[in-house]
């Protein structure tokens, strides 16, 4: 325990005279933080709510893109047809098989990262910064490095057969339906995982640093260490991470679009991808946002899942 | 967890020599891995398009050999008006931050450290905007803010217009609100002890004394994250200005990537100008994470 | 204590106000988006980062203005990439502009939707009739957009190298059959020295399927939908013809003459070397000549049966319903009707102009040229992708299913399924159909 840092203008005053009634300060205490998420709300319902609202209500219309007759109100013909659609039950599969993969692997890997670069060396500054590149790097950029580098002859292959002394040959990554998703899966986490290293690392900032020396009086193991210190110190950022690469994995688009767009043979199409394309290429709005928003509500209910098993352990 | 100085980096148990070698060289490697493509990128700006997929089938696309100049850069200057581009997106991404960094702080503190009946409501209902993808609902978005009325100043005079196609503040105030920057310091600001505020409160401070002299400057690492995250969709947006902006004035530099992609693409210029507007991110995360270790540090010497 | 709330709600307020100012000072462009302000019209044409087209369309509206004093046309560019987007939001705005160009395939889909209106033409200086038909988009008899110009494909090869392996080199008149076509492919694959024998850029995400790979279905027997009615694509697009143009196309990739995915840039691939044939478009063929010079072959297309087909139509100009100036629109597109404009459209393009007279006039292109071989397809094998307002959707239906096709996906059920799909799409929208 340490003393509590004693601020200049705040502490040296004298105690205050006023001593509102508990009720009043509640009161008080409600308004201030209602003014102060207000400004947030106010813009998230501007913004979000609002359009999101009108977006789900075409679900429930034959809305097109390009049309010379308004929308008509068509109940829940578009949901009949999505539940008799079989490249949304694919796309559904493979959004949650990469969400799997994905989440447990990104995070993990992420939290390695960030670890290695929170040590006290020389040029962590540099290693945190290039870990962060593939982030930044444009999507245009990677997307033609990958493709090459999948090819049959491209350098994984070449890897591959050079790391098990020519015994196992590659096959066409992209082009292969068995192999095209755990391709797109490991691009997505080299392009991705810098990111959430960024947001462990500002996690381990939060943990007191005599926490640690008082671990190593005891001398304590980097596992110690790590399991009781480290792990539970970063309980809060947990939560994070989980979620928000949860919810990220499930809206993949941008990668399969420029990769492989959904082939081959529907092997990497996934929920957001076909909703995108469906509702801008095909010009159906109207299906495009029953997707949307069967979508949304199936990730809310994993995501509230989540939160729940997240708040049991702890 | 009472302290109030939580600290950056940590010395560890004695590391023998052979570990630490180890660990060098697991980064060294890492480094590699994750740099190649920013390698390519740059070489390839200094190539002609046909060398550039030439010397892909081997280790010259990471070199600068064969042809090399600045042909490509020029090129880009001729091509795109990637001054102004720039200029636009430094402008609105700037901003986006600045702004998002104290509307989403504010929000988070309110639900992290308040008492008030329906914060958990609020949250769940923030962190849920997550799952909607913008490409989803962009369309009526587009609709919605082509009614939105705004106030003009003309000189002395303010004037209604309606309509917010073809502006700076369509490419801005969407973006500034944001669940994932409230649900970060959220779960930052629970980090920070409660006692400090309680403390605060008995020294007479009020709730927003609170936020901007106790929380906000221990929060360093969040609004260092807040801010790196917050520019990059800033930067990258693209969808959305093509769809409301018309004037190539206002344009941000990611639409300019477009611009390139004709019957036939020039690859190098693709490259020179994915350079020029990747390495200004990329300059802008070293300055972000040195004040990120800093901010703490400095925080807890003068606290 | 109420001033201390008042002051938190003063400042929530300020932010905001603050976030209103800063982005107020530049947002002074709101009133220029609608299709006309009085005698000034809006022009959008997709030629952003297109310097040469950009050119000679601002060329065109320098002359208009300077010609006559009731209008002004002010132009604004869009990159192509992303063209249809930007439209498709502004008309749902409501904020089209008066004068805007379209893809070619586009122009019905369009034209029902209410984004375009029907133009009269009469009054430019070259006439209608002198067109190659696949650069005039006509929609339920009425004309909505024309072109200066179209593109043709073609391959792309080296006289060396059809010399050394023995290929007869094909002609307009006799191009290859089938038969030829798959022995030269097999000569070349057995000697080893290609990367690719035959590249037919299947790396491009977009448009370019239909565009490239229909003509071949077409030239087969089938088509993308069946054209006596535009009712159905039963029997056009999954019949004998349709399933035998998909098991040879399979047939590329699984005999190894063709990439299943072609590299980002095949036609540098064919300049470096690595590719022997490059089915490609007339657009890259001065780089090419830069390239091999005389050796250079442009080849026509083959005949599967059903005689050589390209496709046709491509950037087009038309005139939108909301305009609230069309007699000042249709005095634009008028004026812009003279054979010097068509002349510098296609030099500046590498295009083939939409005349006979402009063809004539630009290097390369009048008769006995070394481009115009394109001007001759684009004459006699053009097909223009099916006029219907359909077509953006079977456009990403044959898309998805070529690609499917060219992964092993069953030929006949993947065709069956796609008929199925379009099928559906027509019944279920009340589209009005017909050139």
């Amino acid at each position: 325990m340490t003393s509590l840092p004693s601020r200049p203008g705040t502490a040296a005053g004298a105690p205050q005279a006023r001593r509102p009634t508990r009720r009043r300060s509640r009161r008080r205490e409600s308004l201030t933080a209602l003014g102060m998420v207000s400004p947030a709300v106010f813009l998230l319902l501007l913004f979000f709510v609002i359009p999101v609202v009108l977006a789900f209500a075409l679900a429930f219309t034959n809305a097109r893109l390009v049309s010379p007759t308004p929308a008509e109100f068509t109940g829940l013909q578009n949901f009949r047809t999505l539940l008799d659609d079989p490249l949304f039950y694919k796309s559904l599969r493979n959004t949650f098989y990469f969400a799997a993969v994905v989440v447990p692997l990104q995070g993990g890997l992420a939290l390695v990262l960030a670890l290695l670069v929170n040590a006290k060396v020389k040029g962590v500054n540099f290693f945190r910064t290039v870990y962060f590149i593939p982030v930044v790097t444009s999507m245009v950029v990677v997307s033609i490095l990958w493709t090459l580098m999948y090819q049959k002859t491209g350098l994984v292959n070449e890897l591959i057969s050079q790391l098990t002394f020519g015994v196992v040959h590659g096959p066409d990554w992209l082009n292969n339906p068995s192999t095209a998703m755990p391709a797109i899966i490991f691009m997505s986490v080299w392009q991705g995982v810098g990111f959430h290293m960024v947001i462990w690392l500002a996690g381990l900032q939060t943990i007191p640093q005599d926490l640690y020396e008082a671990a190593d009086i005891d001398g304590a193991t980097r596992w110690v260490r790590f399991r009781y210190v480290t792990w539970p110190g970063l309980r809060t950022t947990r939560t994070f991470v989980l979620i928000t690469i949860t919810i990220a994995a499930f809206s993949l688009f941008a990668q399969v679009s420029v990769m492989t767009q959904g082939g081959p043979l529907d092997s990497t199409t996934t929920v957001v991808y076909q909703a995108v394309q469906t509702g801008y290429a095909q010009q159906q709005t109207g299906y495009a946002s029953a997707i949307s928003l069967v979508f949304f509500v199936l990730v809310l209910a994993v995501s509230l899942v989540q939160r729940f098993l997240t708040r049991e352990k702890d | 967890m009472t302290s109030a100085s939580p600290a950056p980096a940590r010395p560890g148990p004695r590391t023998p020599l052979l570990r630490m070698l180890a660990l060098q060289a697991a980064r060294i490697a890492l480094a590699l891995f994750f740099a190649f493509p920013i390698v390519f990128m740059l070489v390839s700006s200094l190539k002609p398009d046909q060398q550039i997929f030439g010397d892909l089938d081997s280790i010259k696309a990471f070199l600068p050999v064969g042809h090399v100049s600045l042909d490509n850069y020029t090129g880009v200057f001729d091509r795109v008006p990637a001054a102004r581009f720039l200029f636009n997106s430094i402008g609105i991404s700037a901003v986006t931050v600045v702004l998002g960094i104290f509307v989403n702080s504010l929000a988070a503190f309110a639900l992290s450290r308040m008492r008030w009946r329906g914060k958990k409501i609020v949250l769940s209902a923030v962190i849920a905007t997550l799952i909607v993808p913008f490409e989803t609902f962009a369309l009526p978005l587009v609709w919605w803010v082509n009614q939105l009325p705004w106030l003009e100043v003309n000189g002395f005079h303010l004037t209604l217009t309606e309509g917010w196609l073809d502006t700076y503040q369509v490419q801005v105030l969407p973006f500034v609100a944001n669940a994932f920057s409230i649900f970060l310091f959220h779960q930052y600001f629970q980090s920070i002890p409660k006692e400090l505020d309680e403390a605060a409160v008995i020294d007479g401070a009020n709730w927003f004394g609170i936020y901007r002299r106790i929380v906000m400057p221990l929060s360093g690492p969040a609004i260092a994250t807040v801010a790196i995250l917050t520019f990059l969709p800033a930067w990258n947006s693209y969808l959305w200005p093509l769809m409301v902006v018309q004037s190539e004035d206002l344009r941000p530099v990611m639409v300019g990537i477009q611009y390139f992609f004709q019957l036939n693409p020039s690859w190098g210029e693709i490259m020179a100008y994915s350079s020029m507007i990747t390495v200004p991110v990329l300059a802008l995360f070293v300055a972000f994470q040195r004040a990120f270790v800093s901010s703490i540090a400095s925080s807890g010497v003068k606290g | 204590m109420e001033s201390r709330t008042r002051r938190l709600t003063v400042s929530s307020i300020a932010a905001l106000a603050a976030a209103a100012l800063v982005a107020g000072c530049g947002g002074s462009g709101s009133t220029g988006s609608s299709g006309a302000d009085g005698d000034t019209l809006t022009l959008w044409t997709h030629n952003a980062g297109n310097a040469a087209e950009y050119g000679v369309v601002k060329q065109i509206v320098k002359d208009f203005n300077a010609g006559q004093s009731k209008y002004k046309v002010k132009i604004q560019a869009f990159p192509q990439g992303s063209y249809n987007d930007s439209v498709v939001a502004a008309a749902s705005a409501k904020k089209l502009p008066c004068i805007l160009d379209v893809d070619g395939p586009n122009v019905p889909n369009w034209a029902w939707g209410g984004y375009l209106a029907p133009l009269d033409l009469s009054k430019g200086k070259v006439a209608v009739k002198d067109q190659l038909t696949s650069t005039v988009a006509t929609y339920q008899d009425k004309t909505y957009a024309f072109g200066f110009y179209d593109v043709a494909l073609t391959m792309y090869s080296r006289k060396s190298v059809l010399k050394k392996y023995d290929i007869r080199v094909p002609t307009l008149d006799q191009p290859w059959t089938k038969g030829e076509f798959m022995d030269a492919l097999a000569k070349i694959k057995a000697s080893g020295k290609f990367k690719n024998t035959l590249d037919l850029g299947t790396g491009d995400p977009g448009e370019w399927w239909p565009y490239a790979y229909s003509p071949m279905l077409q030239s087969f027997g089938g088509d993308l939908i069946d054209r006596s009615a535009y009712k159905t694509a039963k029997g056009a697009l999954n019949g004998e013809k349709a399933v035998e143009w998909g098991k040879w196309f399979r047939s590329l990739v699984t005999k190894g003459y063709a990439p299943q995915k072609s590299s980002k840039s095949p036609a540098d691939d064919f300049r470096n070397g690595k590719t022997a044939i490059q089915w490609d478009g007339s657009w890259s063929a001065q780089a090419n000549t830069d390239k091999f010079g005389s050796d250079l072959a442009i080849l026509p297309p083959v005949d599967f049966g059903d005689g050589p087909k390209i496709g046709g139509a491509s950037w087009q100009w038309g005139m939108s319903s909301t305009c609230s100036n069309k007699e000042g629109a249709q005095a634009y597109l008028n004026f812009s009707r003279q054979t010097k404009y068509f002349v510098d459209f296609a030099k500046a393009t590498g295009t083939i102009a939409a005349t006979d007279a402009a063809a004539q006039q630009v290097k390369g292109y009048e008769t006995g040229g070394q481009f115009n071989i394109f001007l001759k397809a684009a004459q006699e094998f053009a097909v223009v992708r099916p006029v219907t307002p359909a077509y953006p959707y079977i456009s990403t239906v044959f898309s998805k299913t070529a690609r499917d096709i060219l992964a092993g996906a069953n030929v006949s059920s993947a065709l069956d399924q796609a008929v199925s799909q379009i099928d559906n799409n027509l019944s279920t929208n009340n589209y009005s159909t017909g050139s």
